[in-house]
């Protein structure tokens, strides 16, 4: 709907409007107690995973690295127990698969305190420096996509990057994370956007927040008016724009769409048009972490849904169990057998995964919790062969067309898929699926699809 | 130990409040106002077509999704819809048992040959009046006037020929009621072969006289909005087939008003606004790209003018609309929409907050000036 989306002032074309359901947003920040054992996946980004340098038996301390690796794409692990390393191999991952593991006992009786990192001086650092010290803190994209943060902000010999921008989205329903890192953070944010634009170059930022966090908006502009009145930064250099809430405007093409009004090309990276594009969460840790040089040993998770009976957003230990997590925020369910569906990550685009034991990992956002009774409506839906309403083409960010390529997904025509209907474009938001009248797990089978695919490119 | 059962699925895990069933359901709902004026026009004779017509539908889907020829379950109101709106096409003196013949072949011929909901080629509902206008031309072309006296005590006599017998002649039955034969004859029938035009205005609310007419064009146009407005059918096709309809018998009235009646006569009479609202906008036999509804709708308001002005068939929507179902797919594969990031790169929207470039660092500040144009940057060099 091209004109309703016209009257409405809508940022970008298409897209879908889920029922919000932000039930924490008014919640402040708890931290959760430390567990009595932590698990830490190696591999917790994209890119290659970094090698232990631990043993079993080892103590280690808050904050010590435990596992890293020379690789480019790759961050290094921080302990985030002070106690005795109990065992290091393959536990349950959050797709299922069995990963390899470090898994820590804490001391009894131990502060917890952080006690590795030592305060380090970069207001005369070069960008290089604050690479350097960014991949120190092990940082990777809070967001979801675990990317790791030192290789995103690091700008190749030839490109030249001009603006930074802030994801403060968060469009997934359900999420409060980032918008409550921004109402009680917002300092931490700035300082962590500055040190952004000096490792980028950037001469510019700007943080796009959703116009249904207005709080969000208002703490941010008093905070940079505040910050630039100490004369931190040239005036002006750093904007909050409220952006009209749609799903998914936290992609990142979406945003620069919503905010320069222009399509970034297929397959290119925001770079290519002079910008870096960084999560408010990722920026928050950066600022609170690279004056203290730590590591990023803890994440803000938020625990909701249905299912759950004290729900907010926890600042979480990495490697904390899934299940400590859901006992802690009263899961009833979690002892009466009645939780049906545990996600990490938003109901859009999250994970739902098959065991307890799953850690918290450096890429995950929210835990959400369904019902029997939450899924009954979902479940009662009939599934039919697709009717061709279109529902599907209005509603792609995309621009694709998910009915035909539903289609030939379902006659196996998968080359076709990829090169006549650009399957490689899709990036899973699930609009597609989320309005299909038919209910055909249209996401699903483009998830197939693509592996398919890929696995023909790599042969 | 026991472990908590949790269930693994695929993302994403909420659903959209529309369901094919809930989409069918309110076009049900939006066609029921339509129907009670039909009846209110024709009485008992119409409501016993309606239902007669609707239940051979239903009958018929009932056997083919019990036998498994068809997907789709009974309940999901898509052969409701069919058999309303076919029963609408038919005259309202059409004998009750051609009525269920049509019925039964529209979902047979024209939905369970095809596997069922969502793979027709064409709509069943023309389908089934396609099938009975070849093999009953009189009495499909037998119409009668609206608003006769007694119309709810009395069917038409045609209405209940045995089956397989030659129905009664209505014009005998017409010159009892001292109306003259040329009163059943539709107003297009009337351009067509004796030259007589009648008023638009009249035509659009069907209320004045004794017409041989559906149900009033502007109460079907109510009743589309309706559903365009809740999003349960595209606003495009009915949009595109009335303009390019409403176009070409513009232009050619504009070129010959001897000739050809005024654009406002071909718009609201037959079937052309019943046919642009709801037989158009079937979902399954329609493009589903957006540029392709708009070729869709265009072609169908063309072929339309066309077979009326220039055939030996007074009406032409039924068969516009079936040569449109059948290009739809080709219309779609040439209407493919652009992908995001692959169309032209180098337009900027005008509602963009900021340049793509920071030619100035602040819109506060009072000398920054928003530049017109905006570019992409160059392409490094190598």
């Amino acid at each position: 709907m091209k004109l309703v989306s016209y009257f409405r002032g809508e940022a970008f074309q298409r897209g879908v409007h889920p029922p919000s359901c932000k039930l924490t947003a008014e919640r402040k920040i708890r931290r959760l107690p430390f567990p009595p054992k932590v698990t830490v996946p190696l591999s917790q980004h994209i890119g290659k995973a970094p090698r232990p340098i631990v043993r079993v038996g080892q103590e280690v301390l808050r904050g010590q690295p435990i596992a890293r690796s020379d690789e480019w794409l790759s961050v290094p692990h921080h302990a985030p127990l002070s106690g005795v390393v109990e065992f290091i191999g393959l536990r349950p991952g959050m797709r299922g698969t069995w990963v390899e593991s470090i898994v820590i006992r804490a001391h009894p009786g131990a502060t917890q305190e952080d006690l590795w990192g030592r305060p380090r001086d970069l207001s005369q650092a070069s960008g290089q420096d604050i690479l350097q010290a960014i991949w120190d803190t092990g940082m990777v994209g809070l967001g979801g996509a675990a990317f790791p943060t030192h290789a995103k902000l690091s700008v190749p010999k030839q490109a030249k990057v001009h603006t930074l921008v802030v994801n403060g989205c968060e469009c997934e329903p359900y999420l409060t994370c980032d918008h409550r890192v921004m109402v009680e953070h917002a300092h931490d944010l700035i300082h962590g956007i500055r040190y952004a634009m000096r490792a980028t170059g950037a001469v510019r930022a700007i943080i796009g927040v959703e116009d249904n966090k207005p709080d969000a908006v208002a703490v941010l502009r008093q905070a940079i008016a505040w910050a630039g009145a100490g004369g931190a930064f040239p005036e002006g250099t750093i904007h909050v724009e409220a952006v009209p809430t749609k799903y998914p405007q936290g992609a990142e093409r979406m945003l620069i769409m919503a905010l320069f009004g222009t399509e970034m090309p297929a397959g290119g990276l925001p770079i290519a048009l002079g910008m870096v594009v960084s999560n408010v969460g990722t920026l928050a840790a950066l600022g609170a972490l690279l004056p203290a040089g730590r590591g990023l040993t803890e994440r803000v998770v938020t625990i909701t849904g249905p299912g759950v009976a004290r729900p907010g957003d926890y600042r979480v230990i990495l490697g904390t169990p899934l299940k400590f997590v859901l006992d802690y925020a009263g899961v009833p369910a979690v002892d009466a057998l009645d939780a049906r569906q545990v996600i990490l990550g938003g109901p859009m685009m999250g994970q739902a995964i098959g065991s307890l034991d799953v850690p918290i990992t450096k890429g995950v956002s929210g835990v959400l919790v369904f019902r029997h009774e939450d899924m009954q409506e979902r479940e009662a839906r009939q599934t039919y062969p697709c009717i061709k309403c279109g529902e599907c083409v209005e509603s792609c960010p995309m621009g694709l067309n998910p009915s035909t390529l539903g289609m030939l997904a379902a006659k196996r025509e998968y080359d076709q898929m990829g090169e006549r209907y650009f399957l490689g474009d899709c990036f899973e938001c699930g609009c597609c699926t989320y309005v299909c009248p038919s209910n055909i797990p249209l996401v699903q089978q483009f998830r197939v699809a693509k592996q398919i695919l890929r696995e023909k490119a790599a042969a | 130990m026991t472990q908590p059962l949790i269930e693994i699925r695929s993302a994403p895990h909420v659903q959209g409040p529309k369901s094919v069933e809930t989409i069918m359901r309110h076009v049900v709902y939006s066609l029921l106002p339509i129907c009670a004026f039909y009846v209110f026009q024709y009485g008992i004779s119409a409501l016993a077509s309606i239902l007669v017509v609707t239940a051979a539908c239903l009958f018929a889907e009932r056997y083919f999704v019990r036998t498994g020829t068809q997907a789709g379950r009974l309940s999901d109101y898509s052969a409701v819809i069919t058999g309303l709106l076919l029963a609408l096409t038919l005259p309202p003196g059409f004998p009750l048992w051609m009525g269920a013949v049509a019925g039964l072949v529209a979902i047979a011929l024209g939905k369970a040959l095809f596997g069922g909901i969502g793979f027709n080629v064409f709509n069943p509902a023309l389908v089934g009046r396609a099938f009975v206008q070849a093999a009953f031309p009189t009495a499909i072309a037998t119409y009668t006037p609206s608003f006769l006296a007694g119309r709810f005590t009395e069917f038409i006599p045609s209405s209940l020929a045995w089956p397989l017998m030659i129905p009664a002649d209505a014009a005998i039955w017409l010159k009892a009621k001292n109306l003259d034969a040329l009163a059943g004859a539709t107003p297009l029938a009337k351009w067509k072969f004796d030259g007589v035009l009648a008023n638009a205005g009249d035509l659009l609310t069907s209320l004045s006289g004794n017409m041989a007419v559906g149900p009033a064009p502007v109460l079907i146009l109510v009743c589309g909005a309706y559903l365009a407005l809740r999003r349960f059918m595209d606003w495009r096709i009915p949009l595109a087939i009335i303009g390019s309809a409403a176009l070409t018998a513009w232009l050619l009235y504009a070129f010959d008003g001897v000739r050809y009646p005024n654009p406002f006569f071909m718009l609201f009479s037959g079937g052309l606004i019943l046919g642009a609202v709801y037989m158009a906008t079937d979902m399954a036999t329609s493009p589903v790209t957006p540029k392709g509804m708009w070729v869709y709708g265009a072609l169908i308001g063309l072929l339309t003018v066309v077979i009326r002005y220039y055939s030996g068939l007074p009406e032409g929507v039924m068969y516009a609309i079936l040569i449109a179902n059948a290009a739809s797919p080709l219309i779609e594969r040439i209407t493919q929409p652009v992908p995001f990031g692959r169309g032209v790169l180098d337009r900027a929207k005008k509602r963009a907050t900021y340049p793509l470039n920071p030619g100035y660092i602040s819109r506060e500040e009072a000398s920054a000036v928003t530049p017109k144009k905006r570019f992409l940057p160059k392409k490094p060099k190598k």
